[in-house]
């Protein structure tokens, strides 16, 4: 089945109905700006203007005075490179990982390729901690070669490539696996070389979900904060880093301040190029069932290449989140910690509840925020997908800018914007879902957008012309042909809230703690059994994310799902 | 026509769904119409802990309902009340201790209330005595801990001072945590200013580094990944027999063995300690301020003072508070700590800090 692809260009007897159009595009996109107007944009803007306005005055001399200090040019200068660093080993590391996920057909595909999404789902608390096992003394390597790896940059690097291969491996793999074969056989029978086939075939097609990918690892890794502070140590520092310490630790807020707008600038202009090759990536590619281009490895090469990103999956991927399972056991090798979390008194009454209820509250809040980043971030795909101008383009990757804005600005900025009646949500139950939604929208906007703007627009004028409203055109042409994707979207929202620390640890409630922040709070008291429960509950989120993961794998068979 | 109004019952249905998911979790904090507030909201650090009995016996004694806030580690949470000065998110603020006192009392955080009982307290935890902007809650030492296996494997004497950590027979043992970011890193460092006097503790710590300290960013990781003497460190089989940490970690290590040791496997550098007091105080601005009182009233009570040890691993301040005896059993009684005065604290906090990253990181 070749899918097809909408043909942009201007039809005759569309303008007359372009003002219609902009109304009911301004009416979908009502709820998803007034919800980022709300608790993104205004809370971020209050506490940015509390550090840089002094008395009604606004102090942007201060931008000079802050970026002109050696500490925060080491700060940026360390930012900037780890992550150009990381990106590069990244797609090294990735994008042959992403041609055999996207070509071969080997046993136990699904599960892996659910299980290397884990990662960049899980919090860095917990995969921090696993890694500093495997990095640190007495890890693997420090056993086999007395090799330790942690509070150097090697570990930094490596965690983020742990962390980000299934950005690569899901952007470009999946487009990789829609790509027609028959073109680069095609070109081979015209006489080029395997290599010049790839090179002018395939390469030039890839090469924007390539550069996507990379954005998005670069924008991962600049803002890079759990990572650094666990593995790096002492003497590493980034730009997200030096925001939580200016923040939280040191209260200098104008410095704070200075740094968050720094940050806003680069993300919006990793962002703005993002969108970039995101719209050129759609523009030109005939695009085919990607079951019809996976087949078994032939011959020793493509042997060869499974067995070694097999082999690099395993031990950069599933030995970590092994030696979190191995020391969830007791010594004994039993459940004992699995069972221990099921009364508040083992944990030392470090919480309220038994630590095993923190899985009912992730559950809870992660489906609130995915109900949430559902309806914001649909309706923001919807209103999207019609010919847009710069501006409402310009709205996409706004809805994108929490994903790189430091979660310290957004729970300080939630702390002094959101106090007073009838705002003053800052021990609302809802707040947690709201943050936690704030991250899953662009999930939602990035997989929804290509299925939609895939939807042939021919079919939704033909409804038109027989006399439907345009939600009626939208339910019975668009909603059959995204329900799945729908779907998909709301699996990643929801796989990414019940991950998702850095906003819920600033409000969360005590007697109401997430998955992350019981561990967390675990792992922040002496004790084997406080360690191993730590552990325990560690694995049991791992668990529970991968089962949603693989589920949306099966969803996923067979369809064009955007980028996750 | 059906098809807007399925569409309208979905959508009515959804937003029932998450009102619904919200009332469930969400109870009326402050009162209205003049009744009186039932829920009395104490904001604290992430290491607040109470025994759920003990909040009970509050309820029953008052009627007040305790719900916990807690705001992120001791400097983040104090940082967050003065943030929100004026419109706090609670009644009652617990945890600033006499290394960040300062800064909440220059920010008029506090309203002053003298509580019942606090004749009971110990005089020299009564910093701000007479004006009772806050109430001495708990205290604890930061000191060095030990591995007692590694000392007695190699028939050494553990260090028991300052100048011992420095010593070459202590070389590449000890792991501290960064001041920057770690409040027992910034009370070690402050317990060696107070040694050493404001100049005298940079030399310190140059012999310090140069017997091979090593510095990492938390506690947790210095603890649980480098320390060879912690459950966690045996596991990483880590390699650094003495450790930052806290008098009181040696009875954790018993009550949270697996199983429980007869004796803890960790001891205390005595000479190494530096004291941390931890302090209540009622919020300006709290919507129910009675319950507030109340709750500061009950925090240095017999009750919740001897609940705390064994829930916080801090010491109760109050004269007839018995210590359980996992605490008289294996804790120590620090008798001669490093102390400082909050002011001092605060006049050179930032300024040393510097001076330690730049003298012993680089």
């Amino acid at each position: 089945m070749v899918l097809a692809r909408p043909e942009v260009g201007t039809r005759p007897g569309e303008g007359g109905r372009a003002a219609r159009g902009g109304l009911v595009r301004g009416a979908l996109l009502l709820v998803p700006a007034a919800f980022f107007a709300l608790f993104f944009a205004y809370p971020v803007a209050a506490i940015v203007g509390r550090g840089l306005a002094a008395d009604g005055v606004w102090r942007f001399d201060r931008l000079g005075e802050v970026l002109s200090r050696p500490d925060i040019l080491d700060v940026l200068w360390f930012t900037t490179w780890q992550a150009l660093a990381s990106t590069a080993l990244t797609l090294l590391v990735a994008l042959p990982g992403a041609y055999v996920f996207a070509r071969f057909e080997f046993p136990g595909k699904q599960l892996l390729r659910a299980v290397v999404t884990v990662p960049f789902v899980l919090p860095t608390v917990v995969v921090g901690t696993a890694f500093l096992a495997l990095l640190g003394r007495g890890g693997l390597l420090d056993g086999l070669w007395g090799v330790r790896l942690d509070t150097t940059v090697w570990a930094i690097l490596l965690a983020h490539v742990f962390f980000n291969y299934a950005v690569v491996v899901r952007t470009v793999g999946g487009l990789w696996a829609q790509l027609d074969p028959r073109q680069e056989e095609a070109a081979r029978v015209l006489g080029a070389s395997r290599f010049g086939a790839w090179r002018r075939v395939t390469l030039p097609a890839l090469a924007p979900a390539v550069a996507a990918a990379a954005l998005m690892v670069f924008l991962f890794t600049y803002t890079s904060f759990g990572v650094v502070v666990i593995l790096g140590g002492p003497g590493y520092r980034t730009l997200e880093a030096e925001i939580y310490r200016q923040t939280a630790q040191l209260l200098d807020l104008p410095t704070a301040a200075v740094l968050t707008l720094v940050q806003f600038a680069a993300v919006a202009g990793i962002l703005a190029v993002h969108a970039w090759t995101v719209r050129r990536r759609e523009a030109t590619l005939r695009l085919v069932d990607p079951a019809r281009t996976a087949h078994r490895p032939r011959g020793a090469g493509q042997w060869a290449l499974l067995g070694g990103v097999l082999a690099s999956v395993a031990l950069l991927l599933l030995l970590p989140l092994g030696v979190l399972v191995a020391r969830s056991l007791d010594e004994s090798g039993g459940l004992g910690y699995y069972r221990a979390l099921q009364s508040a008194e083992a944990g030392g009454g470090t919480f309220l509840v038994p630590p095993l209820e923190a899985v009912a509250n992730s559950l809870q809040y992660a489906l609130a925020a995915t109900a949430i980043a559902v309806v914001v971030g649909g309706l923001a795909a919807a209103a999207l997908t019609r010919r847009a101008g710069r501006l409402v383009r310009g709205f996409d990757a706004l809805l994108m800018l929490p994903l790189g804005v430091s979660a310290v600005t957004v729970g300080f900025g939630f702390l002094i914007a959101l106090d007073e009646p009838p705002l003053d949500l800052r021990s609302a139950w809802i707040l947690v879902p709201l943050a936690q939604a704030l991250v899953g929208v662009p999930f939602v906007v990035r997989t929804m957008l290509p299925v939609l703007r895939a939807v042939d627009v021919r079919l939704r004028e033909a409804a038109a012309v027989l006399g439907a409203s345009p939600l009626r055109a939208w339910r019975e042409v668009d909603l059959p042909m995204v329900r799945r994707a729908l779907l998909i979207a709301a699996g990643f929202a929801f796989a990414v809230s019940l991950g998702e620390f850095g906003a819920t640890v600033f409000i969360a409630r005590a007697d109401r703690p997430t998955l992350p922040v019981a561990v967390a709070r675990l792992l922040g008291r002496p004790g084997a059994l406080n360690y191993g429960q730590a552990m325990a509950l560690s694995t049991i989120l791992m668990v529970v994310c991968a089962v949603a993961l693989l589920l949306l794998e099966r969803v996923r068979r067979a369809d064009r799902t955007g980028e996750f | 026509m059906s098809t807007t109004k399925k569409i309208t019952v979905g959508a009515v249905a959804a937003a029932l769904g998450v009102t619904t998911l919200t009332a469930c979790g969400d109870d009326s904090g402050g009162g209205s119409g003049g009744a009186k507030p039932k829920t009395v909201t104490l904001v604290s650090h992430d290491s607040f802990n109470a025994s759920g009995a003990v909040l009970k016996e509050f309820t029953k004694q008052t009627g007040y309902t305790v719900k916990v806030l807690k705001s992120g580690d001791a400097g983040e949470a104090v940082n967050k009340a003065v943030l929100t000065k004026g419109a706090p998110q609670g009644d009652v603020f617990f945890g600033v201790d006499n290394t960040l006192l300062s800064r909440a009392l220059d920010n008029d955080l506090f309203e002053p209330y003298e509580a019942k009982g606090l004749d009971r307290v110990r005089e020299p935890f009564q910093l701000d005595k007479g004006k009772h902007r806050v109430t001495p809650v708990d205290f604890g030492d930061i000191c060095v801990n030990y591995d007692k296996k590694y000392f007695a494997d190699k028939k050494l004497a553990p260090p028991q001072t300052f100048e011992d950590l420095a010593k070459p027979a202590y070389r590449d043992l000890l792991v501290v945590e960064n001041p920057e970011r770690s409040s027992p890193g910034l009370g070690f460092l402050l317990g060696t200013a107070a040694a050493y006097g404001d100049t005298g503790w940079q030399d310190y710590w140059k012999r310090l580094k140069a017997n091979g300290v090593k510095v990492v960013d938390s506690w947790e990781i210095a603890y649980n990944q480098e320390f060879s003497g912690s459950s966690g460190g045996k596991k990483a089989k880590a390699d650094r027999p003495l450790v930052v940490s806290y008098a009181s970690s040696p009875p954790a290590e018993v009550l949270y063995g697996e199983p429980q040791p007869k004796t803890a496997p960790t001891g205390v550098s005595t000479g190494t300690c530096f004291r941390q007091i931890e302090f209540a105080g009622l919020l300006k601005g709290a919507k129910n301020p009675d319950g507030g009182k109340a709750l500061l009233d009950f925090l240095i009570g017999k009750t919740f003072q001897e609940d705390m040890p064994l829930n916080m691993f801090v010491h109760p301040v109050a004269k007839d508070a018995r210590l359980p005896e996992l605490f008289t059993q294996h804790g120590v009684v620090i008798d001669k700590p490093q102390t400082m005065a909050p002011e001092k604290i605060a006049e050179n906090r930032d300024q040393w800090i510097q001076s330690w990253s730049s003298l012993v990181l680089k």
